[in-house]
């Protein structure tokens, strides 16, 4: 799955592409690489929906501070941005109601 | 195991690093904790890792961080990236956790170097997906090589010039450079003017960033107001108005930046009392000139004591260490001031510029005063209309808005809209900021799991059953 996304790598990946999924749909990216910024490149601009209205909201901050780009790893609630990639993650949006911290 | 050090840093920015080589170089044993997975904080983010193309990009100020950052590497200070600290006890127990595995440390002093955030700008559509901070589009650049294009960038302050010379370097300029600063902030700022020439060294630098902008051609708009976000689940364009007419510029990212405030949660965690400073329109930790709060042991030191940038930053942090150093005993007053003169000295040097970039950018004022309908605390959706409502039935205080409506109490704990809240209700009551205070930050101030705390009471009881 590639989509179009106003996020482009500037060179490419000299080490490994990995394979992961994101709501179920294969992804390629980066091994080592920080998550946020690699699901942007990769056209993901949803990573989590808010409690309150369900809005859907992307990375913020990318220092950790903002909790914008929370989503599931594994089952665990992540902040992306605070996260590498690793082989096989399955990463899910985040909203109440779909995981160990809801 | 409990393990005890005679200083604790927290964060591994130009302040922490610095803190922690000077400490370790007057043989007081050093634990560094940092978030990051890599030394240098924001500001020197991932330059270890980075590459010739990325380098030329960024430009020697980023760069010349390198040697900082390797200069961490030695034996005698134990250096844990990845370390979430969520707790700070009885001003010398740390709690943090690497991987999913939480640990505890003593300390005989506390460096909390935890730097900088960026200025919440909440304008209407800010929620959107797509709008982020100036400073997170650099950080995609400095960690991941990933540049945004179709991009606007709105607000004020000498961040703004940087990025987009960064973008206009990288080949990817945006759109076009809304900013928010006003002839009459130029003209104000002159009074400062003489300070400047004693820092010259950065306004040269930001003539320099202009020049590189205007010969790309980048559309700048100066004295920007009304400044909104449009899109449904998505940013598809941005607003605003010159001062002469309203215009509509479609784009796929918005990047907000109107300066940088010091990230305070560690320190107010800790009790520490922090105060309105008019000039950088934020608060400030209350800190000797050595960066020694009011409690015992406890230090501040980079950005998070003020902003005054990295290079203030580095400086600070070795004031902080030569006291502490002098408070542990590894050395006498009068050593510890021979060696504060010279850093004392260049950090005014440094500081010189200070008041007259404040002046000259200073926070965009629909902004600071958003219209009713503009969220304000994005975590749990609380609008500016929200907050004068709350202060309409009498709340004073933003620990009152919490019980009225929730802000303030979503996963980031308040960095995003505390001091939106503080000034809309000082604004409101008509009662100054200080008056008015901050929401009280509480431990955990970093999300740890239920399985982290388990894992942790475990190792305790194994200990005191050995």
């Amino acid at each position: 799955m590639k989509i179009a996304s106003d996020f482009r790598a500037l060179e490419p990946s000299d080490t490994t592409q990995v394979a992961v999924r994101f709501n179920d749909a294969p992804l390629k990216l980066t091994k080592g690489e920080n998550l946020a910024a690699q699901l942007l490149a990769a056209g993901v601009l949803q990573f989590r929906k808010t409690a309150v209205s369900g809005k859907p909201r992307s990375p913020y901050c990318m220092m950790g501070a903002c909790f914008e780009c929370l989503v599931f790893v594994n089952g665990t609630a992540r902040q992306a941005c605070m996260t590498e990639v690793t082989e096989g993650m399955e990463i899910v949006m985040h909203t109440v109601g779909n995981g160990d911290d809801a | 195991m409990m393990r005890d050090f005679d200083l604790v840093v927290i964060g591994a920015g130009p302040a922490g690093i610095s803190g922690a080589i000077t400490a370790a170089n007057e043989g007081l044993s050093v634990l560094l904790l940092d978030e990051q997975p890599r030394a240098g904080g924001q500001i020197y983010r991932n330059v270890e890792r980075t590459n010739q193309s990325r380098s030329e990009i960024l430009g020697s100020d980023y760069t010349k961080g390198l040697g900082l950052v390797q200069s961490l590497n030695r034996a005698d200070i134990e250096h844990i990236h990845g370390a979430n600290v969520w707790q700070i006890e009885n001003q010398n127990t740390v709690y943090y956790s690497v991987n999913g595995t939480a640990s505890v440390c003593r300390a005989k002093c506390i460096l909390l170097a935890t730097g900088a955030i960026e200025r919440p700008m909440p304008v209407p559509g800010w929620t959107l997906p797509g709008v982020m901070t100036a400073g997170a589009a650099q950080i995609l650049l400095k960690q991941s090589g990933i540049v945004c294009e179709n991009a606007v960038i709105a607000g004020s302050g000498p961040l703004l010039y940087l990025v987009a010379a960064q973008m206009v370097r990288a080949g990817t300029p945006p759109l076009a450079l809304l900013e928010t600063q006003t002839k009459t902030d130029f003209l104000a700022s002159m009074r400062y003017v003489t300070g400047a020439l004693r820092g010259a060294s950065y306004l040269v630098k930001g003539l320099s960033l202009l020049a590189e902008i205007r010969k790309a051609r980048v559309p700048r708009y100066v004295g920007v107001t009304d400044i909104a976000i449009d899109g449904h689940d998505k940013v598809e364009g941005i607003s605003f108005n010159d001062g002469r007419k309203k215009h509509t510029i479609p784009c796929g990212t918005a990047l907000l930046h109107h300066g940088v405030v010091p990230n305070t949660q560690a320190a107010r965690s800790v009790g520490v009392k922090h105060q309105w400073n008019d000039q950088q329109h934020c608060f400030v930790p209350e800190v000797d000139l050595w960066g020694h709060t009011a409690s015992d042991g406890i230090y501040v030191a980079g950005d998070g004591a003020g902003i005054g940038g990295a290079n203030v930053a580095a400086l600070t942090g070795e004031l902080a260490a030569l006291d502490i150093a002098r408070t542990l005993g590894a050395l006498s007053e009068s050593e510890r001031d021979k060696k504060a003169a010279p850093i004392t000295q260049k950090r005014n040097r440094e500081l010189a510029a200070r008041p007259f970039i404040d002046r000259a950018y200073p926070p965009y004022a629909n902004a600071l005063a958003p219209e009713d309908s503009t969220i304000i605390c994005r975590c749990e959706e609380v609008t500016a209309g929200d907050i004068r409502q709350y202060a309409k039935l009498g709340c004073i205080g933003p620990n009152q808005t919490k019980a009225f409506g929730r802000s303030g109490m979503g996963p980031c704990q308040g960095r995003y809209c505390g001091l939106a809240v503080t000034e809309i209700l000082a604004a409101e009551n008509q009662i100054s900021p200080d008056q008015t205070g901050y929401y009280r930050i509480r431990p955990p101030i970093k999300p740890v799991t239920l399985g982290e705390l388990v894992g942790l009471e475990l190792t305790e009881e194994k200990e005191s059953a050995e």
